[in-house]
């Protein structure tokens, strides 16, 4: 086993562990903040497909994370007032089964994620980056202007979805639903990058002219991973709903965009278990350095400037001994 | 003459005030190596780049294997049977040549979009892109780094990822470029070898290699075809030994 | 509906157009000299809006805390400059939007440090304040109508700049061939450090004068960097030109369309829902300008190098 299958396996125990222990402990803030780390590491897997193995540098996957978590509430909060969605041309019922919640939010997601990045692919660099920026603003400037579900303020969700065969209201369990989910994830990633689909892709990354030469279009492969990589932010971004039981324009906004950027690469891009682990410690400094300081965003600041100039290839990166680079 | 595979007629492009190709007119039939010669920005790349779709012409038309895809991307060019390389080497740096190869292989297969099977344990895939490796003596450099091979073997390469083509026709953009005399060698008799499966449009700098090697040759000045034929027609024509060769062989070539 | 309250919102919309001309100029030129993507630029924004809102409390002038803003600003570009994004210019993209990324954090918390989460006000100073008397009796704020002015002629001031000067020849070289213009022996440091100075000036300007018609606080840069953005998608990067017309032609769509969408939308819709789809979609109206150009014209309206 090489070192970076080895410090994986860490990572998914340490995941693992920590909630079983402030279980334990009676620490249930613990188990909280594992789930959070979950759910953020899922949606930093998503964008790892984008981002790491697709080389398209996506600063609009809140708008993905987001649809999800929207998708989550407005199903629930219609589920809970007994208001269909849609009454013609068929009746269509709100629903707090998080069996049904899952495929329509990759579904909402994916589309999303279809339209976005078929208009953006057909620029790339400093382009892209920008234009994934502006049309995720623009679907959070439509959810704060569209009054339906809380506008500016939000959308409460009075009580967690429900999954067949266990309780969701149990932190444990909701949090083992979010891991088992994580790791699926990682493992389609892993699968994913193995592929000839992988390769192709890899193959667009690196040489999009190559690519074509080929007969293979760099268009159609990058648009379908940044598709599968969108629907994997919006799955978490309906469990992060659940998770808080609220859903706000907040999860729409460019800081989330660049904060799910911040996982994939603190932890290291390509890597698989690179946006967990970048999640886990963001996660963590956030709670520790909140404690030095109530300015601890500067503190977080300067240490992510410090690593892009200083430590190249993320933590797993560092601690793998490799500094391999996007 | 048999009906030509591919056929560019009357093929213009302008970059602002230079004309890169004048009405380029050229043909390549089965079974023939058609060299297309020049000083240093006579337009040869240029015309390579329009046949393979990577810049539109502004005049004229291109037609291949009985269609017109003077419209066509890149990507539905190659598809149809059109093999190019690069006059600069243009391959995947972080792959393996292998894995260089296997893009190609994957891609003639129509199987792209596979996306949970390893395809490095897919041994068909691995074995034909190994033996396009093997017909260019890269087979022991297999696994090596793309981007860390030396600057022959990346040549070598992208002709072993055109052959993986399987391709109707081949662009070969220089493939000679700073390679050693024992490499040029090596490519020469490859080359040889290829016209039989696919027909070469061979852009070369390297004259010993092209008068080896071509049944027709076609020079291009200025944007323009100014001689066509055989190679002893073309080293005896007048023209062509006043604006290319010089009067004193074919030794001077830019 | 009247004539006045039309031309009133066609003149918000060429002041926001400028405003945000101030923000993608700077932008544009950072990214065509450098090669740098620079989203801590809003940043620059906020620090001359708290520059001049401090500057105009403590001396009374708010032509000195103007002066501050553009002072404040450039100094903290050139600070920036050399300490960390000088080292980013040979990294990709990746690198300068995490870098630029994690300033805005150092940035916005250090604001909030030093001034506190609560927003500061500036007030117009007094002969700028009430109203011009415009031809065809329309009266408009004189202080909206004085950005106008200044707007156009920073504008003016930078196309001659750019057009007539040492520096501007230096700063066209830089965008045609970096090699070139090191072999010229011009010192390409100082040259870079300048650029982005007086990117972060224009930045730190428009936000003093935006500052004066809204708060001043934290974060207040980033929705305008976002906007910056669109602007330059749409002018094509790396153009003045093309950032000016589509600066002036945003702002004007997005001022209009906010103003004009729900009274169209209430001629054949029952009020209350014409003002939730007609704000809803003004408000993406913009971002809709952006795909159809990008559908149409991936480099820009005035852009020529494909990306
Ligand atoms: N993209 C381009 N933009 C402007 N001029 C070009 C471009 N590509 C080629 N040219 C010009 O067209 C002419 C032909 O170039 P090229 O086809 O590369 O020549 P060759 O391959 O014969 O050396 C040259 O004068 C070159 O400078
Ligand atoms: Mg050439």
């Amino acid at each position: 086993m090489n070192r970076e299958a080895a410090i994986s396996l860490l990572i998914a125990a340490g995941l693992l562990a920590a909630p079983l222990l402030g279980n334990a402990f009676d620490e249930p803030f613990v188990i909280t903040l594992a789930t959070k780390v979950a759910i953020l590491g899922l949606a930093g897997t998503g964008l790892n497909i984008a981002l790491g193995y697709g080389g398209m540098v996506s600063l609009g996957h809140a708008a993905f994370f987001g649809l999800g978590g929207y998708v989550a509430g407005i199903l629930a909060s219609h589920a809970l007032n007994y208001e269909p969605l849609f009454t013609a041309p068929l009746l269509v019922e709100g629903t707090t089964q998080m069996l049904i919640i899952w495929p329509v939010a990759i579904v909402v997601s994916g589309v999303a994620a279809l339209v976005i990045g078929a208009l953006s692919l057909r620029t790339t660099g400093v382009f892209f980056i920008m234009i994934t920026l502006a049309f995720a603003q623009m679907v959070y400037y439509f959810a704060i202007s569209w009054p339906a579900y809380g506008g500016e303020d939000g959308l409460s969700i009075y009580i967690r979805s429900e999954f067949p065969g266990l309780n969701t209201l149990n932190p444990l369990h909701f949090f083992a639903i979010c891991y088992v989910l994580l790791i699926l994830a990682i493992g389609f990633s892993f699968l994913l990058s193995q592929s000839r689909f992988g390769l192709a892709l890899g193959g667009a990354r690196q040489n999009a002219q190559r690519l074509a030469t080929v007969g293979i279009s760099p268009f159609r492969v990058k648009l379908t991973a940044f598709v599968i990589s969108g629907m994997m932010a919006g799955l978490a971004g309906a469990l992060y709903a659940d998770l808080n039981r609220f859903v706000s324009p907040s999860m729409l906004s460019w800081h989330t965009s660049g904060e799910i950027m911040v996982f994939v690469i603190l932890g290291g891009t390509r890597r698989l278990f690179g946006p967990a682990a970048g999640a886990a410690l963001y996660i963590v400094l956030e709670n520790t350095l909140g404690d030095v300081s109530e300015h601890w965003l500067l503190l977080l600041g300067a240490l992510l400037v410090a690593l892009v100039l200083f430590a190249r290839g993320g933590v797993i990166g560092i601690l793998a001994g490799q500094t391999r680079h996007a | 003459m048999p009906e030509p595979i591919l056929q560019t007629e009357k093929l213009s492009k302008r970059f602002g005030a230079v004309v890169a190709s004048d009405a380029v007119t050229l043909d390549l039939v089965a079974g023939e190596i058609h060299a297309l010669i020049g000083p240093n920005g006579a337009g040869k790349s240029t015309v390579i780049k329009q046949v393979a779709g990577e810049i539109r012409q502004d005049s004229g038309s291109i037609r291949f294997a009985g269609r017109d895809i003077g419209r066509l991307d890149m990507v539905a060019r190659a598809r149809l049977g059109l093999a190019r390389t690069f006059q600069v080497s243009s391959i995947a740096p972080e792959f393996s040549a292998l894995q260089n190869v296997m893009l190609a292989v994957q891609s003639v297969e129509r199987k792209t979009f596979r996306f949970l099977k390893p395809a490095r344990s897919d041994t068909s895939l691995k074995e034909q892109a190994m033996s396009h490796l093997v017909r260019l003596l890269l087979d022991d450099r297999a696994e090596i780094r793309a981007g860390d091979l030396s600057h022959g073997e990346k040549r070598a390469l992208e002709i072993a990822i055109a052959l993986a083509l399987r391709p109707k026709a081949f662009l070969l953009d220089e493939p000679m470029a700073g390679m050693g005399p024992e490499n040029t060698a090596k490519l020469i008799e490859i080359l040889d070898g290829l016209r039989t499966e696919a027909p070469i449009l061979l852009v070369e700098h390297d004259m010993d290699a092209v008068f080896a090697l071509a049944d027709r040759i076609s020079v291009i000045v200025y944007g323009r075809i100014i001689a066509s034929g055989t190679p002893e027609q073309i080293r005896a024509n007048e023209e062509v030994r006043r604006a290319y060769l010089g009067d004193e062989g074919h030794d001077g070539a830019a | 509906m009247t004539v006045s309250l039309i031309v009133e919102q066609l003149l918000n919309g060429l002041q926001f157009g400028f405003m945000l001309f101030l923000m993608a100029a700077g932008l544009t030129l950072i990214f065509g000299v450098m090669g740098l993507i620079n989203l801590a630029h809003g940043s620059f924004y906020m620090i001359g809006a708290f520059a001049c809102a401090a500057v105009a409390a403590a001396t009374g002038s708010y032509w000195v805390g103007l002066a501050a803003s553009l002072a404040a600003a450039a100094a903290a570009g050139a600070l920036v400059e050399v300490a960390v994004i000088r080292r980013l210019y040979r990294r990709d993209h990746l690198d300068q939007v995490l870098a630029t990324f994690a300033l805005i954090l150092v940035f916005s918390e250090g604001t909030r440090w030093v001034f506190g989460s609560f927003p500061l006000y500036l007030t117009v100073p007094d002969f700028l304040s009430g109203p011009v008397a415009l031809p065809g009796g329309i009266d408009y704020p004189l202080f909206r109508f004085a950005i106008i002015l200044i707007g156009l002629v920073i504008a003016v001031g930078l196309f001659l700049l750019i057009a007539r000067t040492r520096l501007g020849i230096r700063i066209r070289a830089g965008e045609s061939d970096r090699e070139m213009i090191a072999a010229l022996g011009v010192d390409i440091r100082k040259l870079y450090t300048t650029v982005f100075a007086i990117g972060a000036a224009l930045a730190g300007l428009a936000g003093a004068l935006v500052g004066t018609i809204q708060s001043v606080q934290v974060g207040m840069g980033e929705p305008v960097l976002i906007l910056a953005f669109v602007v330059i998608i749409i002018g094509g990067l790396g153009s003045i030109v093309g950032a000016l017309v589509s600066a002036i032609l945003v702002g004007l769509a997005d001022t209009l369309g906010r103003f004009l969408l729900p009274v169209a939308f209430d001629t054949f819709m029952d009020s209350s829902t014409a003002n939730n789809v007609g704000s809803a979609l003004a408000s993406m109206l913009i971002y809709i300008l952006m795909a159809l150009v990008l559908f149409l014209r991936p480099t820009g309206l005035f852009g020529t190098r494909a990306h």
